[in-house]
């Protein structure tokens, strides 16, 4: 049996859990501390990736994320030390890719330099609008102009530059969304991440929502507007669609995104961080516990007892179909095979009705069917 | 035994809110009835729900021992009595066990319509009343302008009202030498006569059986005596009698005048009726009490199982209710749409919900509840009558002469800023305005309504124009014939026998409207385009379109997030078996209920 979890490559995820702030819209797993010890923190990354490399020898890393929380918080020189002890863990491949989030503000641009010489070549940069106004009612800290600035310094810095958006905001027309998405188009990134907002349970958003507040969120029918002409002015910008709200050049695609979306391994390193180790016909998941104190004084101590345990055979099936209908490529026949033998005669239906293609070795969500994925999954895992 | 002189035996009238149970908690503690590290709130409620919604739906009893400032002890018997319209029958027989009541109004807020309603229930049973107010203590109080009101709208003397806080205790050992001095004892009671006495209610107890709550009118009722119920006819060896303090505790015999319980080993709460009158089988009475009444569901509809596989459940379930629950009937019912359930009666609306929340709460049954119906009188060519209680059995309309339907006498009580507002929602309810007068700013309206318009939200409707504001009771006043039909529901071209509902023929397409309306906001998009439609017979009267799904996309979806989406998705596929399947279309269990709604 070809083990799948060679062939989409291998990642690391390394989760720094601090922000100056926490912004009302965001469920990640951030905290705000007054105080961080860097070293101490450094210290316990590396820890985690010398039990990782124990856990998962023989690989080749093809990518390492620095996901947060604030990432460009850290020090360059932490960043360093943790690219430092990937390298000495497993091999790297040719050209990894090495991903660090920032947030668009002067400071963070003053350290760019820094985790440049530490190694990193892409960043991803949390800008989420260009208009002063909503930025302030996304408790954003910058402005657009200091966002615009931060984001050509990253430009003159890395070879590899993405930044984030988030639309479907309050009282957003198709109009202003053109305007703003196309100055976006023209910032020259190579990589865009468009959002439409989320009300994600357990965020202050969410608490306002839930009481009444929030007005002026688009209905379902201006987001499904505001979703195709994202489509439409992108690609005519040369950044297609190749997961559903990621937008880039085949060559300038993420590639440690990449692997969670078709399939791949990867070792979560931080507070609150997710893995999947594959090993035969077995896939792992695997998290550490989310309050960084309690992952500090845990792996300090050595007592890293944490969830680890093989997903069962149709949540695999459950996840792959999830994370893989949301690329353009789609999934591969031959996986959902192992996976569920029967998957075939549960696609009739979307089929049918054009929301699926099968192609002879892949299937994927249409044109039609890829706004609409969760109405699709739930009638494929029904 | 008690000498009759000693013996007080009395009820409480109050609104909702205004503080009966609060009240009867503080003349239990006060008398030492119940120890103090006994206490809990609502003593006399024993239901989850009788607790959580403040209301009763059985009787319940307490003895309390009573040292007066007379020198002599007293024993008060309390019957809590059910406030709801929906139990009017069985108040009416609570306050026949008793000679007199504690009428308790809110001092901010004054006389509701209930409260009119259970005191007149009151006073045809010549009870002595003792006004009280309560919640003297609040900043908005007006014991003086309640005073009034009490004497302008009841009509019985108020100036000697006992004022009170039943949250705070104040004023309660006043209400105590009011119940002795003011309240008569028992007006007559033979001990050497037959046994006669009346049986208030009754409850299923698991361990016990059924347990009957009786007033004694004349003789004395021993544990190991054989006892026989006038109307239903049974016999049965009593293994034990008692008073409730509130537990229950045995005492030898229960004599004239008292209040207790009997245990006699009787299976079902349907085998005692409210209002009988009990005797022994030997030696008995010749003359039953006057006033009872089989009690007759007036309201049904049709309760069927989210999940086909809890239909046996169900059943257990629904006879185990129907063991406490004499008026509560039902019986097999098949849908085309929904399968297999039940069509249920009930006395009124409340107790229909109460029937639902005890069926999904403590047997954990999710239920599909469909229109409620009143009994339509539906008169054939051939000039036979039948009873319709379900639309979906509505006859063919070219056989059918005419349809009587059940009309009420609503009264209710508005404060006369939004009198507009009742008048305008009894008209839309094809109302006919019976009376209409004024007490202080507030006016009584008296409706001649149909039933059937205000079986389903007519009492939301009316909290929701007058604020909370108004109160409302009713009563039957018979049968009148109008231009009925039935309005049958397609969606997706398939008709759904459970939203079927009954309505006038002028309203049809106003019904229809609002039915498609509510349907296309309640049923979720799916992945293709829905009609819905309102037909009588073969004519489409409404229509309205569901869009299919345009968006539904989780926007961020990386490595992190994998297991938490995945069990989201595992938890929409839960959340569809609250649907219900028709052809392709999936119908949330709300959507049946909701639907009936109107906005205006």
């Amino acid at each position: 049996m070809i083990e799948n979890w060679q062939r989409a490559g291998f990642g690391i995820y390394v989760h720094w859990p601090f922000c100056q702030a926490k912004c009302p819209y965001c469920d990640f797993n951030s905290h705000v501390a007054a105080h961080i010890d860097q070293d101490r923190w450094l210290a316990a990354y590396r820890a985690e990736i010398a039990r990782w490399a124990r856990r998962c020898p023989d690989r080749t890393v093809s990518s390492v994320f620095f996901g947060g929380g604030t990432p460009s918080m850290m020090e360059p020189r932490v960043t360093a030390g943790i690219l430092d002890a990937i390298a000495a863990a497993w091999p790297m491949s040719n050209a990894p890719e090495i991903t660090l989030e920032a947030n668009p503000t002067s400071v963070e641009a003053e350290r760019f330099r820094g985790y440049r010489n530490a190694g990193v070549n892409r960043v991803s940069m949390g800008i989420q609008a260009l208009d002063d106004g909503d930025l302030k009612r996304l408790g954003r800290l910058h402005d657009a102009d200091e966002a615009r600035r931060a984001f050509d310094t990253a430009r003159a810095t890395f070879d590899r530059c993405s930044f984030d958006l988030i639309y479907a905001r309050q009282d957003q027309t198709l109009e202003g969304w053109r305007l703003e998405l196309t100055e976006a188009l023209g910032m020259a990134a190579d990589h865009l991440s468009l959002y439409q907002l989320t009300i994600e349970p357990g965020t202050a958003f969410h608490a306002r929502f839930s009481q009444g507040g929030l007005k002026g969120l688009p209905d379902e029918d201006l987001s499904a507007d505001l979703y195709e002409l994202t489509q439409a002015l992108c690609e005519d910008a040369g950044l297609p669609a190749y997961e559903v709200s990621n937008h880039a050049a085949t060559e300038d695609r993420s590639r440690h995104n990449l692997i969670y979306w078709s399939g791949g391994d990867y070792v979560g390193i931080g507070p609150g961080a997710h893995g999947r180790i594959g090993a035969g016909s077995a896939r792992h998941a695997t998290v550490a516990p989310s309050a960084p104190g309690r992952w500090l004084a845990d792996v300090e101590a050595g007592q890293t007892i944490w969830d680890d345990a093989p997903l069962p055979v149709h949540d695999q099936y459950a996840e792959y179909l999830m994370m893989a209908l949301r690329i353009t490529e789609g999934a591969e026949r031959q996986r959902l095979d192992e996976l569920n033998t029967n998957w075939i005669s549960s696609f009739q239906d979307m089929v049918e009705n054009d929301f699926i293609e099968l192609t002879e070795d892949r299937v994927r969500v249409t044109r039609a069917g890829r706004p609409v994925l969760n109405g699709v999954l739930r009638n494929l895992l029904a | 035994m008690t000498e009759l002189s000693y013996i007080r035996n009395f009820s409480i009238v109050a609104h909702i809110d205004h503080g009966k149970s609060t009240l009867a908690d503080r003349l239990i503690q006060l008398t030492g009835t119940v120890a103090e590290r006994d206490m809990k709130e609502q003593l006399l409620d024993a239901m989850d729900i009788e607790r959580e919604r403040g209301i009763t739906i059985k009787a319940n009893t307490v003895r309390i021992e009573y040292p007066a400032k007379d020198g002599h002890t007293y024993v008060l018997n309390l019957i809590d009595t059910p406030g709801h319209v929906d139990f009017a029958y069985e108040v009416s027989r609570s306050m026949r066990a008793v000679e007199g009541s504690l009428l308790v109004v809110d001092a901010s807020q004054g006389v509701e319509a209930q409260t009119l309603a259970n005191v007149y229930t009151a006073m045809e049973a010549d009870h002595e009343i003792v006004p009280v107010l309560n919640k003297v203590d609040l900043p908005a109080a007006e014991p003086e302008r309640v005073r009034e009101q009490i004497e302008d709208v009841i009509g019985i003397e108020a100036h000697d009202a006992v004022q009170i806080s039943a949250k705070t205790g104040l004023g309660i050992p006043d209400v105590l030498e009011a119940i002795v001095k003011r309240l008569p004892p028992p007006h007559s009671g033979e001990r050497d006569a037959p046994l006669k006495a009346m049986l208030v209610d009754s409850k299923y107890d698991s361990y016990l059986g059924v347990i009957v709550i009786v007033r004694i009118i004349d003789g004395v009722l021993r544990k190991g005596d054989r006892i026989r119920m006038m109307k239903t006819g049974g016999t049965y060896d009593v293994d034990d009698v008692g008073v409730y303090r509130p537990a229950m505790t045995a005492v030898e015999e229960l004599g004239p005048g008292e209040i207790g319980y009997l245990n006699a080993s009787i299976k079902q709460v349907r085998d005692t009726r409210v209002g009988d009158t009990i005797t022994t089988e030997k030696k008995g009475t010749a003359e039953a009490l006057p006033g009872f009444k089989p009690s007759v569901p007036v309201v049904f509809c049709g309760l069927f199982p989210v999940d086909a596989n809890d239909f046996n459940d169900m059943r257990d379930a629904m006879e185990k209710l129907a063991l406490n629950d004499a008026s509560f009937t039902f019986e097999m019912e098949t849908s085309a749409a929904l399968g297999f359930g039940f069509r249920c009666g009930f006395l009124g609306l409340l107790h229909l919900e109460v029937v639902r929340d005890r069926l999904e709460r403590e047997y954990d049954i999710d239920l599909i509840t469909t229109a409620p119906s009143v009994i339509y009188h539906v008169y054939q060519r051939d000039g036979t009558m039948s009873e319709l209680h379900n639309p979906a059995d509505m006859p063919d309309p070219a056989t059918i002469d005419h349809v009587e339907e059940p009309r009420i006498k609503a009264t209710i009580l508005v404060p006369d800023e939004y009198l507009g507002d009742v008048l305008k929602l009894c008209q839309e309810r094809r109302g006919i305005q019976m009376d209409l007068t004024y007490a202080g700013s507030r006016a009584m309206v008296v409706y001649d309504l149909p039933l059937n318009e205000v079986v389903f939200d007519f009492y939301d409707r009316l909290k929701s124009v007058t604020k909370g504001y108004a109160s409302f009771d009713y009563q039957m006043i018979g049968y009148r014939q109008d231009f009925l039909v039935k309005m049958s529901v397609l969606v997706n071209d398939e008709p759904v026998d459970a939203l079927a509902m009954m309505v006038h023929r002028d309203r049809a397409e106003g019904r229809g409207r609002a039915m498609c309306e509510k349907l296309k906001e309640l049923i979720p998009r799916h992945m293709f385009k829905i009609p819905i439609q309102a037909a009588i017979g073969g004519r489409v009267i409404a229509r309205e379109t569901l869009s299919a799904m345009r968006k539904d996309v989780t926007a961020k979806c990386y490595g992190g997030d994998a297991s938490r989406k995945r069990k989201l998705l595992d938890k929409q596929k839960a959340g569809k078996k609250k649907m219900r399947q028709f052809g392709k279309v999936e119908i949330p269990q709300e959507a049946f209920i909701n639907a009936l709604k109107m906005d205006s």
